[in-house]
């Protein structure tokens, strides 16, 4: 296959190539596990480059849009379609190709991770074949531009990180917390295929450009609206839908929760393409805006109250995860709050924007990276009980190192990542409103608080006698934790040159509807 | 674009390189002032270990400060809302999904209005 070729359907082959990994691995498992993992390593290395062409294509050509299955598949709309895009469409766009940076750097130091977090437990060929499928649903999420084809990789997001929470069965309570996330991700699927429903019915398509073209905001596109801004707030993990993130960020093992972190982001994704791409100009901005606004507080602040007082180190970084979401809500709320008046979203709406969005990459690299140290020290010790931890910062320095970055990071401390895109949204938002702002920076103060405790509970005090014998984490471990942390210390040395390349043009690209629009159904 | 240039975030200007090099300035005067200080320091001697009033030092395990005991004040402070905060998140399936479709009707609620 030649790179040209590899270029054109890179839209496809981002599917394809994990789908594929996925199904062969139980398969090669039979005969070699060594074969096994190369196989895993070398399908999730290519996904990555995959993502990193693809990505490319959109920043320096412009939106890509495939059609499945057509002769030509950069053409959406042949000739004798008479106007219909009747395939399933993939529209990457700048947003897209932005979520697809984010999945796969993630992915690819998760799969790393987990090919020794793993090598000592049993079932690794269902294990990886499900990672390898939570990967394919989360890219499949923001690649695709067909609002049914987007339930189906919402189901295979669901299904595979239910399957994955509750695998590893710690006397039932992983089963239970894989039972919950699979409950709730079912009634947001209906909601998800119900409002998708509603609008077939009404504007004959699926495909997302088409029915923005058409949609009208009639009482039923309303009821649309809001079932499918729940069910994908509840997919992010906001308040107050956020329940089950403590339970299945908690029982899931190491790796699989930080890629949890990015599925709950493609959910967040969702429900910035609809308000912003579907809907967009039919929308009462500053309405719905204000209700993503007020998800996004609550998220952000009973998200890091609740993590104070949590002596499970996972289940305190998994409301860490909920309160860090409300960031992100919060920025793009603002910017979609005062989206129809171009003074204000010249003034503040897109740095707002663009600050919740640079959020996006920025959590999914420290949070991944804090509960990959979380996962090496349970890998260790056995124990995620911060009364039973302490003086690990003697035997695991690596991991201790890893932690600070990421610790440092999401509590928003100079120079690291967390910093320059929260900075963002605290200029930004004080200009909207300052008592929003002022929640914002108390919320990271509280942050920094928060894992001042964990990092005293695990690694400061005198080398304990129980953990004598603890060793640092396997190198591949640490290679895995090491990358999300270079990303996480150069996205902090860089962040300009990030919002410039990457972060701007998603912003820009979420605020163009005609341009989404225009790419698919040729300048309507 | 300089990969190092400075981030305009509308109404402020962030640059870490600039940061650094303070932060590094910084460094240097709290190592110089550190220079002057006590130079008899000796590791592993008697003068590094504890002094406990004449106590025996406790075990190792015992004078860890545990998770739990970090933060007393601070969430006995707040004991009102975390008395109602912390029981609404029971861990009981049936509850979380009142909670998911009660916030879709209020969400339903608030757009229908609009």
């Amino acid at each position: 296959m030649t790179p040209g070729i590899i270029a054109q359907h890179a839209p496809a082959l981002i599917i394809a190539l994990p789908l594929f990994a996925a199904f062969a691995t139980p398969l090669i498992g039979r005969y070699s596990r060594q074969a096994r993992d190369a196989w895993i390593f070398a399908a999730m290395a290519a996904t990555a480059a995959i993502a990193a062409v693809l990505a490319y294509q959109v920043y320096t050509v412009g939106t890509v849009v495939y059609a499945f299955g057509a002769a030509a598949p950069h053409i959406p709309l042949p000739i004798d379609s008479g106007g219909i895009p009747i395939r399933i469409i993939f529209t990457v766009d700048a947003m897209s190709a932005f979520m697809v940076v984010t999945a796969a750097i993630s992915g690819f130091a998760v799969t790393l991770y987990s090919l020794i977090s793993e090598s000592k437990l049993t079932g690794r060929d269902g294990f990886y074949a499900l990672l390898l499928l939570l990967i394919t649903g989360i890219l499949g999420m923001v690649c695709t531009g067909d609002l049914f084809n987007f339930f189906v990789f919402l189901e295979l997001n669901s299904i595979a990180g239910a399957a994955l929470i509750a695998y590893r069965n710690d006397k039932g309570v992983a089963i239970e917390a894989g039972l919950k996330y699979a409950f709730l991700c079912t009634i947001g699927g209906l909601f998800v295929i119900f409002a998708t429903a509603l609008l077939y019915g009404q504007y004959n398509a699926l495909n997302i450009a088409m029915l923005a073209s058409r949609i009208e905001f009639t009482m039923l596109d309303k009821v649309a609206l809001v079932l499918l801004l729940a069910a994908l707030a509840m997919k992010a993990g906001a308040v107050p839908l956020h329940f089950w993130t403590p339970d299945a960020y908690s029982m899931a093992p190491g790796s699989i929760t930080a890629l949890l972190v990015v599925a709950s982001q493609a959910g967040l994704y969702g429900v910035f393409r609809v308000v912003f791409t579907l809907y967009s100009v039919t929308l009462d901005y500053f309405a719905v805006g204000w209700i993503i606004i007020v998800l996004g507080v609550l998220s952000m602040f009973i998200g890091v109250t609740m993590a104070l007082v949590q002596k499970d180190v996972k289940r305190l970084m998994a409301y860490h995860a909920v309160s860090q979401t409300g960031y992100m809500l919060l920025g793009v709320g603002v910017g979609l709050a005062v989206l129809g008046q171009q003074g204000l979203m010249d003034a503040y709406g897109l740095v707002a924007m663009e600050g919740g969005i640079f959020h996006i990459i920025n959590h999914a690299m420290y949070k991944g990276l804090l509960f990959l140290t979380a996962g090496a020290i349970f890998y260790r010790t056995g124990t995620r009980n911060l009364n039973r931890l302490g003086g690990l910062g003697h035997s695991m320095k690596w991991t201790m190192i890893f932690f600070i970055i990421g610790a440092l990071a999401i509590a928003g401390i100079p120079p690291f990542n967390g910093f320059a895109s929260k900075l963002m949204i605290y200029e930004s938002v004080f200009l909207f409103n300052p008592l929003l702002a002022i929640i914002a920076m108390v919320v990271s103060i509280l942050m920094l608080a928060s894992f001042v405790k964990v990092f005293q509970s695990i690694f400061m005090g005198p080398r304990l006698p129980e953990y004598a014998d603890v060793k640092e984490a396997p190198l591949p471990m640490l290679i895995g934790m090491g990358i999300l942390a270079v990303v996480t210390v150069a996205f902090g040395l860089a962040p300009a040159w990030v919002v410039d390349q990457f972060v701007a043009p998603a912003a820009a690209a979420l605020v163009n509807q005609s341009g989404y629009i225009a790419s698919v159904l040729g300048g309507l | 674009m300089d990969i190092l240039s400075t981030l305009d975030t509308g109404h402020g200007i962030w640059n870490p390189v600039v940061w650094l090099l303070a932060a590094g300035i910084a460094a240097v005067i709290a190592y110089l002032i550190w220079a002057y200080g006590e130079s008899g320091y000796k590791r592993g001697t008697e003068q590094t270990k504890p002094f406990l009033s004449g106590n025996a030092e406790p075990e190792k395990g015992d004078v860890h400060v545990r998770g739990s005991h970090l933060y007393w004040g601070f969430t006995e402070a707040l004991k009102g809302y975390f008395d109602r905060i912390v029981p609404l998140h029971t861990g009981v399936l049936n509850d979380y999904t009142l909670w998911f479709l009660g916030t879709t009707a209020l969400i339903l609620v608030m757009v229908g209005l609009i």
